[in-house]
């Protein structure tokens, strides 16, 4: 078996301890992904499992054998910027950028959650389309920590991405 | 972390066979496990790996609904029954954590989750008759904002962390295990033990059992239901209390009640005697705050949670006038 990242297969840890943190930086050399709180507390080390984000820091390498990885490196395409990536930039969604990765890859999921009518705990309606806002994204990005305070420009981007793609 | 052995079974035999290596844990989102073994506070010799086990979210044709034990909380809050038909529990699972970690956790592993009591979480410092039988509690009398105000002893004050299972115990769910001598069904409410004198039994399930799934029974049709979380921040915090509640009125007096909090007590605390008291009573913040407070008549807060006995019984309060129809 193997770790599908970023389109491509890396081997499975030997040592089952590893975290999939650690592979993504040690073993193959993406360092995008950031180590942060490396307790599941702040969001850093947020990537994409099959699509669906997950915190790296918390998942065994081992446990993702056999199932494609996405980290900040994969997000783009053909060199190109993200939507994602371009609307942080223009929006001053950081400062230091430490916590831009996990930001974006979590942003990028939260979009498609959004997309498929996932509610959060402030939807008020629970089977109806969901309303993009600025509460609605404060809400389901609150597992992403910035401690430069760039909370505003961030969703100001997610919100710029969210209505090009919901004409 | 300590080395071990890495196993992901595809069956339940499987993994029943593999629980008979001693010094296993069980190993579901790793959200709560993982964490606990860096800090060398769990220390298996063996993970097995139960997420390829059952996930299924499947109507019975009573209207109940069966959840496999490996389903992710985020799954289940999303399910369209869910949604549909147990809205308090969607919101309960949408409370709590980030979307990162109901994505990872299972419903298995939420309801085998360790405190998040700081001197449990402390192995270097603090002494945890949770963590180490006997060795005393240094919560009391220590920073115990967050610690529970009824269901303690004088070993243990530490609070259940889970919003899951709060709605889960409102709803009368079961949970269903196996073993190596059979299966059995364990109702949620009487699966998580008071700590007493042994604040490290957690649960009634045995070493050698593994959960297969949570039953919940079909919806009450009239009630109105809901789940509120108070906490220090407004996302991603654990509660200072939380309300699980579904009501519903007949003639203006309750006919139907079920009450749960979170964050108050060693385990999803189902408020039995509140319950009691509402029944038949007008849905009025008065008669609904003098009700709920018989739960809390012999609460037993520390130095910095005291404020969670008026808390709870105004959210609970709150929470009732909302589904009575009269809304704050």
């Amino acid at each position: 078996m193997a770790i599908r990242i970023n389109g491509s297969d890396v081997a499975p840890p030997t040592d089952p301890r590893t975290s999939l943190l650690d592979l993504l930086r040690d073993g193959a050399g993406l360092t995008g992904t950031k180590v942060g709180c490396n307790q599941g507390a702040c969001g850093a080390c947020t990537v994409l499992v099959d699509g669906t984000r997950v915190l790296s820091c918390l998942t065994l390498a081992v446990q993702v054998d056999g199932r494609s990885v996405t980290t900040i490196e994969g997000l783009g395409s053909g060199g190109g910027l993200h939507p994602l990536q371009r609307a942080f930039i223009d929006c001053d969604g950081l400062q230091c950028g430490y916590c831009t990765p996990g930001q974006i890859c979590a942003a990028a999921a939260m979009l498609e959650e959004i997309a498929a009518g996932v509610p959060s705990y402030l939807t008020a309606d629970l089977s109806a389309p969901i309303p993009v806002s600025r509460d609605e994204i404060r809400e389901r990005m609150s597992g992403n920590l910035c401690r430069c305070g760039a909370h505003n420009g961030i969703v100001d981007a997610i919100l710029r991405v969210a209505r090009e793609q919901t004409p | 972390m300590m080395p071990f052995v890495y196993d992901r079974p595809t069956s339940i035999g499987e993994t029943l066979a593999l629980m008979e290596h001693r010094g296993h844990q069980l190993l579901g989102g790793g959200t709560n496990l993982v964490d606990l073994m860096r800090k060398g506070i769990a220390q298996p010799s063996r993970l097995v790996d139960v997420t390829a086990l059952s996930g299924r979210i499947d109507a019975a044709a009573d209207g109940s609904l069966m959840i496999g034990a490996a389903a992710r909380n985020s799954e289940v809050a999303a399910h369209p029954l869910v949604r549909a038909n147990y809205p308090m529990l969607a919101r309960a699972i949408l409370a709590g954590a980030s979307a990162q970690i109901r994505n990872m956790a299972t419903v298995g592993g939420n309801l085998m989750q360790r405190t998040r009591c700081l001197y449990f979480q402390d192995a270097a410092a603090a002494r945890c008759n949770k963590r180490v039988p006997g060795s005393g509690c240094d919560a009391i009398g220590g920073f115990n904002r967050y610690h529970a105000i009824v269901g303690t002893s004088p070993a243990c004050i530490a609070a259940h962390p889970s919003d899951m299972c709060v709605a889960l115990a409102a709803l009368d769910a079961t949970v269903h295990v196996t073993g190596p001598g059979g299966t059995r069904a364990i109702a949620l409410t009487g699966f998580h033990r008071l700590p007493e004198d042994r604040p490290d039994r957690e649960t009634e399930l045995a070493s050698d059992e593994i959960i297969v799934g949570v039953e919940v029974p079909a919806p009450s049709r009239g009630a109105r239901s809901t789940y509120r979380k108070v906490r220090d921040r407004a996302s991603y915090a654990f509660a200072l209390v939380s309300v699980a509640a579904s009501l519903e009125l007949h003639d203006d007096r309750i006919a139907h009640v079920r009450l749960a909090f979170g964050g108050i007590a060693p385990k999803p605390w189902r408020a039995l005697r509140a319950e009691a008291a509402l029944l038949g009573e007008r849905a009025t913040p008065h008669a609904l705050a003098a009700a709920v407070a018989t739960e809390f008549v012999d609460a037993a807060p520390q130095r910095d949670n005291a404020f969670k006995v008026d808390l709870a019984i105004r959210t609970a309060t709150a929470v009732l006038t909302q589904l009575g129809g009269s809304a704050p």
